[in-house]
């Protein structure tokens, strides 16, 4: 009989923990909050079916447990029942998948106003290109990087030239103005996610992938890369500001271009390509270290 | 409509008999055995030996993860490693060995009639394949650079990559050859399996009246003999990737600033290998333990299986739906988002046959005679654990909803609840059952109660909070996790009390490893049927069987496996090899 009282408490048990327990979503700081929605939804669908099926349960061993003399009714099948209860699932899953085939339809078709922002990921580190003041991306080869073209950026695309790059650094984005971040890796697979804004997606060397949001409130975010990909994986962190307007233009105005970037150095800068090319004659052990020590 | 076969009208036998192979010796008897029995405690006690070593890898991932910072010899690279061979071991060494070269063996050809597989000698070396595919992959824990860490979905580019252990040591080219062998082991089994179900069985089963476990182990097992060959090619491609230098999966790489020389492959081709078989391996581990627990509930509830048509058909529906939903793994891989729809509406359209076996496995117990026994108990956990799991499962289906939770602890608890823990307790609950016929022996009844308790509630307190740590956003696979501003202090707790949970729980599993060996000789004698239960197995003329089943006559069967509790009869069960209508049978035509 333990077991009846057991399987009521896990119910109960387990509707109180959902209501009580402090840990739940960090607070949304993206549009996605239809998704936010679609999850509660499905809480609510699958916590009723949960406690349905384990309560009848629990009635059903407490009431029919044996007892002296008991014998089991005969009863093969009964069509109608099944089909009654067929229908009931097929309905609770169409509930489930309307809304969420609906909200998909909106993740997967980014409006025309959003501005494109690449993220480049590699073994472990973020870095981000911004289209220039032409609006657009420059074409891109995981063949042709470098030391000096850490992101591999043609060179003779002209749209490239006035692309910023920003190399393993933060990145900002301004507040309200929705974003399409076009994923591209250069080693290994990635997956660029914050949680806050709850949408992520893998990023593949060899093709570039995406997604789209617009950040809702300022702050500052973690990055965390979500696809195993290596040793270094669990401190593969990144940090995006979402700034207001007036912000974002005073970061963007601090960046350089890649023809800034990659023109013949003068004296000021004339310690970075020997450091650059000591970056890329690193081991995995090393890389790990520098890693360990941010 | 009554389907009891009268005495008189019983199918003639279509061939004679074939004479079996005799073993001469004590090495044929009990070690290069051509007797299934031989081979299903072979292939169990070999499954259960690999699986210890894989619960004891995830004590040390726990270590790390409950307490982090505290143990030094666990470093990334060492975590990598065991997340990979916990998985691998579990899913496919364990699980897939256990209920399908295990309880295959022991049960299809008991519970169809039969006095052995068909193809004795080709299932001996199944066995064996199978034993030679464990000691490679234990074999790169001591291999130079050691196992491969590249998660056990072993994703390229990385798995064969200087960043990952094991990448371009031996670990992944171990990993692959006994993935390889392993796949060689198994199909000669699974078409003994298949082969056997159709052209075994003795006069008068039909296939209507196959028990559930047969159905279940029937179907996962074609299943498997279509699935396991994507895994098969994607290992030799990916072999050639690491070892000729091949570009299968591998694209133009820069790895550590160094050009590769690989050029224009493609990982994601990998993903949609690994996952067509990935998918369907979710059920083959899920159908056997389906069919096994519908008995184990007809049998302990006195009662028949409630819709047994309905059954059938969903476990087939389910066998087959389950090979058009294998991108709902890939939502946020970067595959075209279009394929999205498509998989969202054919995952969420598999819940309902799912559904529906839940449904029937409860209405089982509605007006039954329960019998807490403790392969009830066990098999009232799994409805509770697979439920919960299920029904996860509908979070992570429903593309969008997967993208927040893809990749986070969320993912960790719903798979570990549904293909984990509920398999599992079929297992546990089964062998409890079975033990007594394999054995002649019962289990310890105390020892077994304990093992459930700690077992059932232990593994749902280490499950069920862990999906709330999914949802705050932790990701899974971090073999770090400080610094992680979206957790607080108190989620760091949680994952303590986590740890500890899966400590006890794995010791309860000592107590059942020493019950199983401390029963064989001191158990109390169980009988020839000491559950009172209808199938052919327990009307066997020794326990345990002798080579052959049967005795001199196979038996004949007249009825379903489930006439519990027959209105009119004497008894509350009449065994399937029993002749004779008693009152009103309503078995279903």
């Amino acid at each position: 009989m333990a077991i009846v009282l057991v399987l009521v408490l896990i119910v109960v048990g387990s509707v109180l923990f959902h209501l009580l327990s402090p840990w739940w979503w960090t607070p949304i700081a993206s549009n996605w909050d239809y998704i936010d929605n679609t999850i509660i939804i499905s809480f609510w669908i699958t916590g009723i079916v949960f406690a349905a099926v384990v309560l009848f349960m629990a009635y059903c061993v407490f009431r029919f447990r044996h007892r002296e003399g008991n014998r089991a009714a005969y009863q093969p099948e009964n069509r109608r029942l099944e089909s009654w209860l067929m229908i009931a699932t097929a309905a609770g899953v169409t509930a489930l998948l309307v809304p969420g085939l609906f909200v998909w339809s909106r993740f997967v078709n980014v409006p025309s106003e959003a501005a494109n922002i690449e993220v480049v990921a590699q073994q472990w580190q973020w870095s981000y290109r911004l289209p220039g003041k032409d609006g657009k991306l420059g074409t891109s080869d995981t063949r042709v990087v470098s030391a000096e073209n850490p992101l591999g950026i043609v060179a003779g695309d002209p749209n490239g030239q006035d692309d910023i790059v920003v190399e393993a650094a933060d990145l900002h984005l301004p507040v309200g103005k929705p974003v399409k971040v076009l994923l591209r890796s250069i080693d290994v697979l990635h997956d660029f996610y914050i949680p806050e804004f709850r949408a992520k997606m893998d990023m593949i060397p060899g093709s570039v992938t995406y997604f789209w949001f617009t950040p809702t409130r300022t702050g500052t975010f973690q990055v965390l890369c979500a696809e195993l990909c290596g040793q270094g994986h669990p401190l593969m962190h990144g940090v995006v500001m979402v700034d207001t307007e007036q912000d974002y233009l005073a970061w963007l105005g601090q960046q350089q271009t890649f023809a800034q970037l990659s023109a013949p150095k003068q004296t000021a800068s004339a310690n970075q390509p020997s450091e650059k090319t000591m970056a890329s004659s690193l081991d995995v052990a090393a890389k790990l270290e520098t890693l360990e020590a941010r | 409509m009554v389907d009891v076969t009268p005495a008189d009208a019983v199918p003639p036998a279509e061939v004679a008999e074939m004479e079996l192979y005799h073993p001469h010796s004590w090495w044929t008897k009990y070690v290069f055995s051509q007797d299934a029995k031989v081979i299903a405690v072979q292939y169990s006690a070999t499954a259960m030996a690999i699986g210890l070593v894989a619960l004891m890898l995830s004590w040390l991932m726990r270590l790390q993860l409950g307490f982090p910072g505290t143990f030094d010899f666990i470093t990334p690279e060492a975590y990598y490693q065991f997340i990979t061979m916990h998985g691998m071991i579990m899913v496919i060494y364990l699980l897939t060995a256990l209920f399908l070269g295990g309880f295959g063996n022991y049960l299809i050809p008991l519970m169809v009639g039969a006095r052995d597989m068909v193809f004795p000698y080709v299932n001996m070396l199944s066995y064996w394949v199978y034993l030679l595919a464990v000691l490679v992959l234990v074999s790169s824990f001591f291999a130079p650079g050691g196992p491969t860490g590249a998660g056990w979905t072993l994703y390229p580019p990385q798995a064969i990559m200087t960043g990952t252990p094991g990448g371009q040591d031996w670990g992944i080219i171990l990993m692959l050859s006994s993935l390889i062998l392993f796949i060689i082991g198994f199909t000669m089994g699974g078409l003994n399996y298949v082969v056997t179900v159709l052209q075994g069985r003795t006069r008068g089963m039909t296939l209507m009246r196959l028990p559930l476990t047969v159905w279940g182990i029937f179907t996962a097992t074609v299943m498997a003999l279509l699935a396991f060959p994507a895994l098969f090619v994607a290992c030799v491609m990916m072999l050639l990737d690491r070892l000729l230098g091949t570009s299968f999966f591998m694209p133009a790489i820069v790895e550590m600033g160094e050009q590769l020389q690989h050029n224009g492959g493609s990982p994601i081709l990998f993903q949609h290998l690994f996952w067509f078989f990935g998918h369907p391996e979710v059920y083959i581990v899920a159908l056997p333990a389906f069919g096994i627990v519908s008995d184990l509930i007809s049998t302990h509830a006195r009662k028949n299986i409630f819709g047994y048509r309905m059954m059938v058909w969903a476990i087939i529906a389910i066998g087959a739906l389950s090979f058009v939903v294998w991108a709902h793994h890939m939502y946020v891989s970067g595959m075209n988002p279009y394929f999205g729809f498509f998989f969202a509406t054919t995952t969420l359209i598999i819940a309902v046959p799912t559904a529906i076996k839940v449904y029937n496995w409860v209405l089982t117990l509605w007006r039954g005679d329960i019998h807490l026994t403790i392969p009830m108990l066990f098999a009232l956990a799994f409805i509770v654990t697979f439920v919960n799991g299920g029904l996860t499962g509908l979070f992570l289906g429903n593309v969008v909803v997967d993208v927040p939770l893809s990749d986070t602890m969320f993912v960790v608890a719903h798979f570990h609840m549904v293909m984990g823990v509920a398999p599992i307790l079929v297992i546990f609950g089964a062998i409890y059952h079975w033990y007594p016929k394999v054995t002649g022996r019962m289990l310890d009844e105390t020892l077994g109660r304990f093992h459930f308790w700690i077992t059932f509630l232990g593994a749902y307190l280490i499950f069920f909070p862990m999906h709330y740590l999914g949802l705050m956003g932790v990701p899974r696979r971090y073999a770090e996790l400080t610094d992680m501003n979206i957790m607080t202090e108190s989620a760091h707790h949680l994952n303590s009390f986590i740890s500890i949970m899966a400590f006890i729980v794995g010791f309860a599993q000592m107590v059942f490893l020493f019950n199983l060996i401390w029963s064989i000789r001191h158990g109390r004698e169980a009988g020839g049927n000491p559950w009172r239960a209808t199938t052919l197995e327990w009307q066997t003329p020794e326990t345990p069987p002798a080579h052959g089943n049967f005795g001199k006559e196979l038996p004949i069967v007249y009825r379903w496996a489930y006439d519990y509790s027959v209105p009119g009869a004497k008894e509350d069960f009449i065994p399937q090899n029993v002749p004779g209508s008693f009152g009103p049978s309503r078995e279903p035509a």
